[in-house]
């Protein structure tokens, strides 16, 4: 089941989930914010415009597959299915608290619905949504899988190994977007492990490769819509994004990995979103 | 042991649909069989383990029931992380399938050699652990694990193990089969020692000491119910595994006995804490580590009369 959100509607939308997810982050210390908000827009774009998925119906057997793979974005992703229909949004009042479920990192799909996959650990999220595209195959389905990586992730060499697979295997149904934000925890993604060009990589490893700039729900859209190829490659989608997007105080700011915003940051950042009630 | 594996898979794709084989690039033609039956059950997943495992647990979660094989160490030291977070994290039914087992591979050197993989496969929660002694056990096991949906490690030889079972064993997974009945002492064994544990009973019998001897074909969940009864019956229970001595079917023993505050004594037989730096065949490297009918009789004689 798709929804019908407009490109405006997208912008609004995600707007509203930057605000809370700077308001969780500040609330319960969850850090991971510049993750979380450089990955928000693409999956704004999956889950409000691309994945058919029914919240009443979250273990549908045809329905796409989404996997965060880049698990550490999770407080967005928690937001992104409260606000999709998944449970309500005062679930996420719980966040943090011991006996919860809502932490810093997916749990398993049994543990929450519209969940595909337990990440956190990275390097996981391509190979398991590699077996769910292969199993479609074999069980006749027609569901597409999409994994979110971040460029850090791509260090991981269980990435580079599926890749390798998905592409003797010609898995078109696979989509890999890449939330190129140039940092990992640590430093510059380049300078840590000379990511670039990252494009030109997936493209030499078999697949149909795209940039696209990862805040920009026309470009978005318009790479999504060129999956599944009809040559048989599967697709990635080297989403070009900002650490932090949304807060200007945060942007292209590493400290962003790790740090918790104060309640006035919180209130300047909302203002910027324009979300201030 | 491998060609009861692939004779076994074949049988099973033909009645099961969610039945799929990936290999870490081996046993190409040891599938032939399965392939004919259908192209898409078996995959070649290449020298990229970690990968491998991903894929069958995100299949396992599709509703398929994968069996991943290679070479026992690449099928779970090299990729243990997936294992623990893919497989058993998710509660995923896949199987896991080594190949070679502990010594099996003894001329390849410690880089082929197993003898920590029920150790590590033991720890993660929910995985269930085998250790079939002869293809027969191997066999039943295969359908076994096919009804329910936990993870299952399972460590097999390569090829030419003796046939212990003469007709089909009532194997259920958990519980031991007691191959050969006795009064004095229960030798345990898991896996391919078996032929040498029943030569050391036959060895035990002529020095007048009735052996039990006993399949721990699965060492996860652990028989619990057997080792109650056996506590009672026997002063002393001998492990017997072609795995090191910590962590395997002898240490499940030790930790259940400690659990129960039982006193019955116990015999640990498996390899030393060392990897082996000289070259050697399976039966060199066997002696090497007290691994033989012979050490086994006379260590159990001497704790007998001690």
């Amino acid at each position: 089941m798709m929804t019908t959100h407009d490109i405006s509607g997208l912008a609004k939308t995600a707007a509203t989930l930057r605000a809370r997810i700077i308001e969780t982050s500040a609330l319960t210390g969850t850090p991971h914010l510049g993750s979380c908000l450089s990955c928000i827009d693409i999956l704004t774009a999956l889950y409000f415009h691309v994945l058919s998925i029914d919240p009443t119906n979250p273990k549908a057997a045809n329905r796409d597959r989404c996997i965060l793979s880049k698990g550490h974005g999770a407080m967005g992703l928690f937001h992104v299915l409260a606000e999709r229909g998944f449970y309500p949004l005062s679930d996420l009042e719980s966040y943090g608290q011991d006996g919860g479920i809502f932490a810093e990192h997916p749990p398993t799909p049994e543990h929450l619905p519209g969940i595909e996959a337990a990440t956190g650990s990275l390097g996981h999220g391509l190979p398991l949504g590699l077996g769910m595209a292969m199993a479609a195959r074999i069980q006749g389905y027609d569901y597409k899988v999409y994994a979110v990586l971040g460029d850090g992730e791509c260090n991981e060499g269980s990435v580079w190994e599926a890749a390798m697979l998905a592409s003797a295997q010609r898995v078109s149904s696979l989509c890999v977007i890449v939330d190129f934000n140039k940092w990992q925890a640590t430093g510059r993604s380049q300078e840590v492990m000379a990511l670039d060009p990252l494009v030109d990589k997936w493209k030499a490893f078999g697949w149909n490769a795209l940039e696209v700039n990862g805040h920009d729900f026309d470009e978005l859209l318009g790479a999504i819509n060129q999956f599944p190829h009809s040559n048989g490659k599967p697709t990635a989608i080297i989403a070009h994004t900002v650490k932090g997007k949304g807060a200007s105080f945060m942007e292209d700011d590493n400290n962003w990995h790790y740090r918790i915003p104060t309640p006035e940051e919180v209130l300047m950042a909302k203002k910027e979103l324009g979300v201030l009630s | 042991m491998r060609n009861a594996f692939a004779d076994e898979m074949t049988k099973i794709a033909k009645v099961d649909p969610r039945l799929v084989v990936l290999s870490g690039d081996i046993g190409n033609k040891l599938f032939d069989k399965l392939k004919a039956v259908d192209e898409k059950r078996f995959y070649n997943c290449g020298i990229a383990e970690a990968n491998m495992m991903g894929v069958a647990a995100g299949m396992a979660l599709s509703g398929l029931r994968p069996f991943v094989y290679t070479i026992t160490p690449f099928t779970t030291t090299r990729c243990f992380e997936q294992i623990r977070v893919d497989v058993c994290y998710h509660h995923a039914p896949v199987v896991i399938v080594g190949t070679g087992s502990g010594l099996s591979y003894s001329e390849l050197g410690p880089t082929h050699h197993s003898l920590e993989d029920m150790a590590i496969m033991r720890t993660l929660p929910g995985m269930r652990v085998l250790a079939p002694c002869d293809a027969t056990e191997l066999r039943h096991a295969l359908h076994e694990v096919l009804k329910d949906d936990s993870p299952t490690y399972i460590r097999i030889g390569k090829k030419g193990e003796a046939d212990i079972h003469a007709s089909p064993p009532d194997l259920k997974l958990g519980k031991v089969l007691v191959i050969r009945p006795g009064t004095d002492v229960a030798l345990l064994c898991a896996g391919n020692m078996m032929a040498d544990t029943i030569k050391a009973a036959d060895l035990l019998a002529g020095n007048g000491i009735s052996a039990e001897v006993v399949s721990f074909h699965t060492v996860k969940p652990l028989d619990e119910d057997y080792l109650k009864q056996a506590a009672t019956r026997f002063k002393l229970l001998v492990t017997i595994e072609e795995h090191s001595r910590i962590g395997g079917l002898g240490s499940a023993v030790a930790e259940w006995r400690m659990a129960q505050l039982r006193n019955v004594a116990q015999l640990s037989f498996g390899t030393d804490d060392v990897f082996m730096h000289e070259v050697g065949s399976q039966a060199y490297a066997r002696k090497k580590y007290g691994l033989t009918a012979d050490n086994i009789t006379t260590t159990t004689l001497a704790a007998l009369r001690a």
